[in-house]
C-alpha cells in the first residue's frame, strides 16, 4: 500500500497576498520583515515612496517623523498627501495615505522635526530597526549619524534633487547569510570523496555498459570515471591547464560518441554535460575571499558572551575549515541528465553528507556557546542547516559613519576624481548644496533671479570643499549648472527611482538576505546611469 | 479651472523650473518656456498598456509629472496576489478590472487628472486608436503582446516614395519589464532606434522540460508537477473542464496528484507553492523594483514629451540583488528585422519535394528571428488566394489540417513564392519569400 497523500496546505489569504515575494525571500524573510521597525525622517516625495515599497511588502511598523506642514508645492511632487490637506501635518497627513495601502502594517508619526527629537527625546531613534533620512541638513545629519552609529541602529540618507539621487548607507557592522548569487558552479568534490560516495562512483564501469544504460548515467559518475583514468595516466595529478583539461575532454568525447541516423557523429546528452564540468567543477573551489575575510574577522576569532549567534556559527565553521579544509555542502545537484534511480541515489549521497557536515557544525557551534556560558537556545539545528547551506555566500560589511565623512579633513577621492566623467563629482556637488544650504538657507538656483549668482557661490563653495580634501580638481562648470538650474526641484519620477532603490536596501538590512550598497550611491536620471562608491 | 492658469499654480513650481530655465544637458531642440508645462497638463496624450505592478506606478508617475490625458489599457481583473505591489487596488477591488479601478483611484486623488481607462485586449484597439497617442508605454509581462505593440508602431511610421521616414508619423515607445530584483527599461523611436524585435534574443528563453524526461525519467518535484499537468490532468479530467490556474480545487489535485508521483520516484520538494509556480509559470514580483523601471520609464516619457533632458539612448538594465547596479547601452538595430526593416523575409528551402509545410511551422515557430507562437499561413497561387493552414479557427484548421503533412511541392509552391504569415506576435501579417536552393521540381 501506498502511503496515506498528505492533504494540499489551504493557503491563508496573508499567504496569498504575498505570494510573489516569498518566492524572493521566503517564509523568513518575511517574518523578520513583519517585525521590524522603520523610521522616516521628513515625508517628502521621496520619503513617502521609501515607505510605499516597505508598506507594500508588510513591514511591522512604521514612524513619521516631520515637523513640517504640508504645502501647494509638497502635493505637486507627493503622490502620499491629498489635494485638501495643505496647512495640515505632513507626517499626519502621509501616515493616513500610507496606511491605507496595507491593513496588516502599523504605523504613527511625530508633527515634531527630527533636530527637536534629537534635542529633546533620549533613545527616541535607538528603537527602529532601519533610520531612513531624506532632505537632511547637516545640522541634523551629523548629530544622527553619531547616535545611530553608536547604538548600531542602521540609517539610510537619501536625497533627490531634479535629475539627481544620492544614498548613503551607514551600518557599522551588517552580516548576510543568503547573498542570492545569480548563478553557482556545482559543487561536486571529486577531488575530496567521502567513502558513500567512492562507493557508489567506483562501483560503475563506463566502459562495460550497454548502449541504453550509458545513455542515462549521470555526468557525475562520467566525470569520476574518466577523471580517475585521467589521474592514473598522469602521476595521480588533477587536470590543471586548459590543455590538460582538453585532453580529459577527448578522453570523455570518444567513449560518449555515437552515430545518428545520418552518419553523423553526435555525444549524447549526460557526456555533453559532463564535458561542461570538466571547465569548472573538477577541483574543490576554494574558500571564496569573501568567507575567508569572516572567518578571520576578529569577531570570528574572539567571541565573547554578546556575539550573535551568527559569529558563534561562524566560529564553529572557522574549526571545520582549518581541520578540513573545505566549507560544507548545499547537499543539492543541479538537474542532469540521467535515470531518475541514479539521480536520486546520488543526490541522496550528497544531501547525507550535508547534513552529517550541518550536524557537526551544529556539535561544534553549541559547544562552543556552553563554553562562553550562553543558553542552550542560542543556537538551534535548524540555523546551523541554513547557515551550512549557504556557507559559500556568507558575506560581511563593516560601514563607515556618516559623520566621520562629512568631518574628515581629507577624503580620499582620488581614484575617482581621475575619470572627468566620473558620478563622483555630483556627490562633490551635492556636499556642496549642502554647505550651501546651510549657509544662505535656501537651496542654489531656488530664485528664478538668482540662477546666475548662486552658480558662482556653489562654484566658490565646491572649491573650497575640495581644497579642504586636499584637491586642485576643477569642477565642469556645466554640472554646477544644471544643479543650479533644479533650484531645489524634487521630481516626482527621479524620487520615485530612488525610492525603490532605498526600500529595497531597507529589506536587505532587514532580512540579512542579498547584499547592500556599500555604502554610497550616485543616480544620473540625466543619462539613466549610476555608481557605487566606497567612503 | 481655466488651464491657461493652472500651469501658474504652485503645485508646478518643481516641474517649472526644469522647463522653464536653459540646462547644458537638455535636448538641442529645447527651448525653455512655460508653454511645454501648457502642453504637458492640456494637450500631450499618453497610452499606458498595462495596468499591473509596473502599470500602477506609471500611472502614478506621470499624473505626478503632471500629464492628465492619460489613457490606460488591461484586460486583466485584480487578484489577491496583485496587493503586494500593486498599490492603486484595495482587497474590495478583487475581481474588479485593473484599468478601472487604477484610474478612478488617480483621478480622485490627482486634482484634474483624466484617465481613460480600457478594460480589454490590446489586439481590440485598431490603429485610429493607437495613433492618437504622442506617446507609449508599456509595463507588460508578456512577450507577445509587446511584440504586438512594437508591430504596431511600426506599422503607424509612413514613409514617403523616396523612402524617406515622415517624423511625425513616430510614436516613441516606453516599455519596462522586471522579474524579482531585476528589471530593464528601454526607449524605442520606431524607424530609427532598435525595435523590440531587433533584440528579441535578448528574452531569455522559457524553460521547459522535454516530454520524455517528465515521462520517464523525472528527477526534479517540477518534472513531477509537469507530468500532472500535462498527462495526468487530460487523461483523469477531474472536474471535467479544462485546467485553470486560478482554481483552488485544480491546483489541490495537483498538488496531491504530484506528490503521489514524487514519492513513487522518492523525489522531494513538491510543495503547494511551488505546484501554483509551476502550473501559473509565476514571475516573482516585489514594490520597489517595479517602482524603480516604471519610474525609470516615467522619466522618460517626460523627456521625451518635453526635451528638457535626452532620452535614454537606448536600454538600460537594473539589477539589485548586490548593492545596486544599472547599466546603460545603444542597443543596436537589426539590418534584417523582420518589423522594422522594409525588406522582405527570405526562407531558403533545402528541397521542396522533402519539405512539408509543418516544417515551415516548425521554423517560424523555434527560429530566433521568428518566435512566433501559433502562425496562420496563406498565399496566392495562379492569382487566387489559398489558405495553406489557419490554426486559430476551428473549421478552418479541421479544413487544412492536412496540408501540414503535404511536401511544399505538393501543395503548388514554387521558388519565390511568397507566403503571408499571421501571428499573435505581429498586428500586420508578415510576408515570407520561400527561395528554393535546388530548382528541380517538375512541371506539370
Amino acid at each position: 500500500m501506498s502511503s496515506p497523500i498528505p492533504k494540499s496546505p489551504e493557503q491563508s489569504d496573508k499567504n496569498k497576498k504575498y505570494d510573489r515575494q516569498l518566492r524572493l525571500w521566503g517564509d523568513h524573510g518575511q517574518k523578520l520583515l513583519e517585525n521590524s521597525k522603520v523610521c522616516l525622517i521628513n515625508a517628502t516625495a521621496l520619503g513617502t515612496e521609501i515607505l510605499k515599497s516597505l508598506v507594500l511588502p508588510g513591514i511591522g511598523s512604521f514612524t513619521i517623523v516631520d515637523g513640517e506642514k504640508v504645502t501647494e508645492e509638497d502635493i505637486g511632487s507627493n503622490f502620499f498627501l491629498e489635494n485638501e490637506t495643505v496647512g495640515a501635518s505632513r507626517a499626519q497627513v502621509a501616515t493616513q495615505c500610507l496606511l491605507e495601502l496595507n491593513p496588516d502594517v502599523r504605523g504613527d508619526y511625530i508633527d515634531e522635526s527630527a533636530e527637536h527629537i534629537i534635542a529633546n527625546t533620549e533613545n527616541f531613534f535607538k528603537n527602529f530597526d532601519v533610520v531612513i533620512g531624506t532632505v537632511l541638513s547637516e545640522k541634523t545629519l551629523i548629530p544622527l549619524s553619531k547616535h545611530l552609529w553608536e547604538c548600531e541602529v542602521p540609517l539610510i540618507v537619501c536625497r533627490s534633487i531634479g535629475f539627481l539621487g544620492y544614498i548613503r548607507l551607514q551600518i557599522k557592522e551588517h552580516t548576510v547569510i543568503e547573498a542570492h548569487p545569480d548563478s553557482e558552479s556545482p559543487d561536486l568534490r571529486l577531488d575530496k570523496l567521502w567513502p558513500a560516495l567512492e562507493e557508489y562512483l567506483s562501483s560503475i564501469n563506463i566502459e562495460q555498459l550497454g548502449r541504453k544504460e550509458i545513455s542515462h548515467v549521470p555526468p557525475v559518475v562520467i566525470l569520476y570515471y574518466f577523471l580517475n583514468k585521467y589521474k592514473n595516466d598522469h602521476g595521480g595529478n588533477l587536470p590543471e591547464t586548459r590543455e590538460e583539461k582538453e585532453l580529459l575532454k577527448e578522453m570523455i568525447k570518444d567513449v560518449g560518441k555515437s552515430e545518428d541516423g545520418n552518419n553523423r557523429l553526435i555525444l549524447e546528452e549526460n557526456f555533453e554535460q559532463a564535458l561542461h564540468y570538466v571547465n569548472t567543477c573538477v577541483a574543490t573551489r576554494a574558500i571564496p575571499n569573501h568567507v575567508q575575510t569572516i572567518l578571520e574577522d576578529d569577531n570570528c576569532v574572539n567571541l565573547t558572551q554578546h556575539s550573535s549567534s551568527f559569529w558563534i556559527m561562524c566560529s564553529a565553521l572557522r574549526e571545520m575549515v582549518k581541520s578540513e579544509g573545505v566549507l560544507p555542502m548545499k547537499g543539492t545537484l543541479p538537474d542532469m541528465a540521467s535515470d531518475t534511480h541514479s539521480f536520486v541515489t546520488l543526490q541522496n549521497i550528497y544531501q547525507k553528507q550535508a547534513q552529517h557536515q550541518a550536524e557537526s557544525i551544529y556539535r561544534r557551534a553549541s559547544q562552543i556557546a556552553r563554553d562562553l556560558g550562553l543558553p542552550q537556545e542560542t543556537i538551534t539545528e535548524n540555523d546551523v542547516k541554513y547557515f551550512c547551506k549557504h556557507s559559500s555566500e556568507l558575506y560581511l560589511i563593516r560601514g563607515s559613519c556618516i559623520a566621520d565623512e562629512y568631518e574628515k579633513t581629507s577624503l580620499d577621492l582620488t581614484s575617482y576624481l581621475e575619470d572627468p566623467d566620473s558620478l563622483i563629482f555630483y556627490y562633490v556637488i551635492l556636499r556642496g548644496l549642502e554647505r550651501f544650504i546651510n549657509e544662505f538657507n535656501a537651496y542654489p538656483g531656488q530664485m528664478d533671479d538668482q540662477v546666475e549668482p548662486d552658480i558662482l557661490k556653489l562654484k566658490g563653495i565646491i572649491g573650497k570643499l575640495l581644497n579642504e580634501w586636499g584637491y586642485s580638481h576643477v569642477l565642469r562648470d556645466e554640472k554646477v549648472h544644471e544643479v543650479c538650474r533644479y533650484g531645489g526641484a524634487e521630481l516626482h519620477s527621479v524620487s520615485s527611482i530612488l525610492g525603490g532603490c532605498a526600500a529595497q536596501e531597507v529589506i536587505k538590512v532587514i532580512t540579512n538576505q542579498y547584499k547592500p550598497l556599500n555604502n554610497t550611491f550616485i543616480y544620473d536620471a540625466i543619462n539613466s546611469t549610476s555608481a557605487t562608491f566606497c567612503l | 479651472m481655466d488651464e491657461t492658469k493652472e500651469s501658474l499654480q504652485k503645485r508646478w513650481t518643481h516641474l517649472r523650473k526644469v522647463l522653464e530655465r536653459p540646462g547644458p544637458f537638455s535636448h538641442p531642440e529645447f527651448e525653455p518656456s512655460p508653454d511645454i508645462l501648457d502642453f504637458i497638463l492640456s494637450s500631450c496624450k499618453l497610452l499606458i498598456i498595462g495596468a499591473g505592478g509596473l502599470g500602477c506606478e506609471l500611472l502614478k508617475d506621470l499624473a505626478m509629472m503632471g500629464f492628465k490625458h492619460i489613457h490606460i489599457i488591461d484586460m486583466d481583473v485584480i487578484d489577491l496576489s496583485n496587493l503586494n505591489r500593486q498599490f492603486l487596488f484595495r482587497h474590495k477591488d478583487i475581481g474588479v478590472s485593473k484599468a478601472e479601478v487604477a484610474a478612478k483611484y488617480v483621478n480622485g486623488r490627482i486634482q484634474g487628472c483624466q484617465v481613460v481607462p480600457h478594460y480589454c485586449t490590446i489586439q481590440e484597439k485598431d490603429e485610429e486608436f493607437y495613433r492618437q497617442f504622442h506617446v507609449i508605454v508599456c509595463g507588460l509581462d508578456s512577450i507577445p503582446a509587446r511584440r504586438w505593440i512594437n508591430g504596431m508602431v511600426v506599422s503607424l511610421l509612413n514613409y514617403d516614395d523616396a523612402g524617406i521616414l515622415d517624423q511625425s508619423s513616430i510614436i516613441p515607445l516606453v516599455d519596462g519589464g522586471t522579474e524579482g530584483f531585476k528589471g530593464n527599461a528601454r526607449v524605442v523611436l520606431p524607424g530609427i532606434t532598435a525595435c523590440v524585435e531587433c533584440t528579441l534574443d535578448l528574452y531569455p528563453p522559457q524553460v521547459t522540460y522535454p516530454l520524455c524526461t517528465i515521462a520517464n525519467t523525472p528527477r526534479l518535484p517540477e518534472h513531477c508537477i509537469e507530468y500532472v499537468k500535462l498527462v495526468q490532468w487530460p487523461k483523469e479530467n477531474p472536474f471535467g473542464v479544462a485546467l485553470d490556474g486560478d482554481d483552488a480545487q485544480h491546483l489541490m489535485w495537483l498538488h496531491e496528484k504530484a506528490v503521489e508521483r514524487a514519492s513513487q520516484f522518492n523525489i522531494q520538494g513538491v510543495t503547494f507553492r511551488l505546484v501554483q509556480g509551476v502550473v501559473k509559470n509565476i514571475i516573482p514580483a516585489v514594490a520597489s523594483t517595479n517602482a524603480v523601471v516604471a519610474a525609470v520609464c516615467a522619466t522618460e516619457v517626460f523627456k521625451l514629451a518635453t526635451s528638457c533632458c535626452t532620452p535614454l539612448n537606448n536600454f538600460m538594465v537594473f539589477n539589485d540583488v548586490d548593492g545596486i547596479y544599472t547599466y546603460t547601452y545603444e542597443a543596436e538595430r537589426k539590418e534584417n528585422c523582420i518589423v522594422c526593416c522594409n525588406v522582405p523575409q527570405m526562407l531558403s528551402i533545402e528541397d521542396p519535394g522533402k519539405m512539408k509545410l509543418s516544417d515551415i511551422i516548425e521554423i517560424l515557430c523555434s527560429d530566433p528571428k521568428f518566435q512566433m507562437k501559433n502562425p496562420g499561413l496563406t498565399t496566392t497561387i495562379n492569382g487566387s488566394n489559398k489558405t495553406l493552414y489557419i490554426p486559430t479557427i476551428e473549421a478552418i484548421e479541421k479544413r487544412t489540417r492536412e496540408n501540414l503533412n503535404k511536401t511544399l511541392q505538393d501543395l503548388g509552391l514554387n521558388d519565390g513564392q511568397e507566403i503571408v504569415v499571421a501571428d499573435i506576435t505581429t498586428p500586420t501579417s508578415l510576408i515570407i519569400k520561400l527561395t528554393f536552393k535546388t530548382v528541380d521540381i517538375e512541371m506539370g
